[in-house]
């Protein structure tokens, strides 16, 4: 039986035939339908280089078998900005140096996404730390992306409020 | 990895049809058999999807006052529910405290019960070991034995189990339930997972087909809600797995110790409950000087498996700590670093 899965990623809907069950979630996302934003790190959930959200919650797309993830709603860097517009987590980062290579930011930026949906860590830049420890960054650009989440975070709240107001 | 066929049943009794078949394997949230899978270790034919199972997601109250969690709720789920947390503070902790928020989002209840060790050697396919291939030897014993058991062990196996989760739960007399080809069953988690002996190394006790459909905690156990802490030495601040780590949880009468629950964790192939150091604490007041006795009860019989009788030491030392925490109450809010040695909560001196 041919095997295949439906996907939303971005808004986008994409129905992908899979040769075999051993596809996960990020070979599905860098090699069937094109969006390399999403990075390869350990391939084995230890660094977060691969972090998505399924469903609006962050996970390891490494770890994720593609054919359990049918009929998922996936979002990865490329879903955030709109248009020209950056996302408030992707601007904070370059306004907080929040990377040096890079290779880990697409990760670090949709795990702090999720962090920041979660609503938990507050302002206490411990708590987000360990909010995003799951993320490991060999450049170690890590006071910026600390510095970055909690700006985002006061952003987005202010821009709610802001619109919850008008 | 290899091949394998792919099948996500609708419903509990054909999962376990397709999962009683030999080389058939069950798939939760799949951090660890993915893992596996890609490391050559776990070689599945078949793997059985059971996410979508109806039922198994729930956390309730039972009409015993216990509490039944569904083994497909998420680990980050169990964790944040409020009136969870509430009550079994030290297990919340726990949860927070292994793995990254991103793998809580998709570990289960039953796979963190399921988790197999993490002994390097286990994970190498070109090492022998006992626990991949019976009779097949033991590569850890005389290598790298820094993670390895200091109770419980035998020549045939020196790994310990590496769940957090299990620690508080084995404190707490959970039941695991299960369902099988034979029928429903439950064993209490504290013999869920089995030591090795002269010629088995041990492991779950699952047998081919059963699912862990649930977890249960005594209405009991919500007694110790007021002074309970899992503490959790590792080798980096987060994102580590323990190296030792102790569940404290006291309930008080008064000044008085009217009983203590203690596991330790990462010392055995399973979450070790400590009866005697209980014993010793029912009914005493809570002092240094006391925990540190009891700590002593705790590791009693305990010896290296190798290079490795630091961890006796460090195992103590965690424990009397987490005694003196849980001593001092349960911080109104989650600390920062869950489980944490660093964390300087509740005044506790940071060398117990
Ligand atoms: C980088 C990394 C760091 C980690 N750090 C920690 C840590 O610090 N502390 C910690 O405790 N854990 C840690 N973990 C382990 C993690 O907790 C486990 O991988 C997770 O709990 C497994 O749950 P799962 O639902 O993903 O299981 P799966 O990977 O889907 O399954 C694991 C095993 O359980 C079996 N299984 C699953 N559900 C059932 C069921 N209902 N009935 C019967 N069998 C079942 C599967 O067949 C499989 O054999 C870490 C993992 C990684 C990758
Ligand atoms: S300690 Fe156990 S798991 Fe590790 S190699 Fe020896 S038999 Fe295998
Ligand atoms: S690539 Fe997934 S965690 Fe490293
Ligand atoms: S910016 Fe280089 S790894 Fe993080």
């Amino acid at each position: 039986m041919p095997l295949s899965i439906s996907l939303t990623v971005n808004g986008d809907r994409h129905d992908v035939p899979l040769e075999d069950a051993r596809a996960t979630l990020l070979d599905v996302l860098r090699e069937r339908i094109g969006l390399t934003g999403t990075k390869k790190g350990c391939d084995r959930g230890q660094c977060g280089a691969c972090t998505v959200l399924v469903d609006g919650r962050r996970v390891n797309s490494c770890l994720s078998l593609a054919m359990s993830m049918d009929g998922a709603d996936v979002t990865t860097i490329e879903g955030l900005a709109q248009g020209e517009d950056l996302h408030p987590v992707q601007a904070a980062f370059i306004e907080h140096d929040g990377f040096q290579c890079g290779y880990c930011t697409p990760g670090q930026i949709m795990s702090a996404v999720g962090l920041i949906a979660e609503g938990e860590a507050g302002d206490d830049p411990e708590r987000i730390r360990e909010g995003m420890s799951g993320n490991l960054c060999r450049c170690a650009a890590y006071p910026g992306i600390t510095a970055a989440v909690i700006d985002a975070q006061r952003r987005m709240a202010e821009a709610e409020d802001e619109r919850k107001r008008a | 990895m290899n091949l394998f066929d792919y099948v996500r049943p609708a419903s509990l009794s054909e999962a376990i049809a397709a999962g009683s078949k030999p080389g058939a394997a069950y798939l939760a949230g799949g951090t660890n058999l993915l893992d596996l899978m890609k490391a050559g270790v776990a070689h599945p034919g078949k793997v059985v999807d059971i996410t979508r199972l109806p039922g198994l997601d729930r956390i309730e109250t039972l009409s015993d006052g216990s509490t039944r969690i569904g083994a497909m709720v998420r680990n980050s789920d169990l964790a944040r529910d409020p009136s969870f947390a509430a009550s079994f503070p030290a297990v919340a902790e726990a949860l927070l405290s292994g793995a990254s928020a991103q793998l809580r989002n998709a570990a289960t209840v039953g796979g963190n019960l399921m988790q197999r060790t993490r002994c390097p050697y286990f994970y190498d396919p070109n090492s022998a070991c006992n626990r991949r291939e019976s009779g097949a030897g033991c590569d850890a014993i005389g290598g790298e034995t820094h993670s390895h058991a200091v109770l419980g062990w035998t020549e045939t196996c020196i790994a310990t189990h590496p769940s957090d989760f299990c620690v508080p739960l084995a404190a707490l007399d959970a039941v695991v339930e299960m369902e099988g080809p034979d029928g429903t069953r439950d064993v209490p988690l504290a013999d869920f997972h089995m030591l090795p002996d002269e010629t088995s190394p041990g492991g779950a006790d699952l047998k081919p087909g059963e699912i862990i459909t649930a977890l249960r905690l005594p209405a009991e156990a919500a007694a110790f809600a007021g002074n309970s802490r899992y503490l959790k030495l590792r080798e980096r601040t987060s994102y580590a797995f323990a190296l030792v780590s102790a569940a404290a949880m006291l309930r008080m009468d008064g000044d008085t110790i009217a009983e203590a629950h203690i596991a330790l964790g990462a010392v055995a192939a399973k979450p070790w409950r400590a009866s005697a150091a209980e014993e010793l604490l029912n009914g005493a007041t809570p002092d240094a000087e006391t925990f540190a006795r009891a700590a002593e009860a705790a590791l009693d019989g305990a010896r290296p498996s190798g290079d490795n009788a630091h961890k006796i030491d460090l195992a103590k030392r965690v424990l009397t700590r987490a005694l003196t925490q849980a001593a001092a109450g349960t911080p109104d809010r989650m600390p920062a670093l869950p489980a944490s040695v660093f964390a300087s909560v509740n005044g506790a001196s940071a060398h117990a």
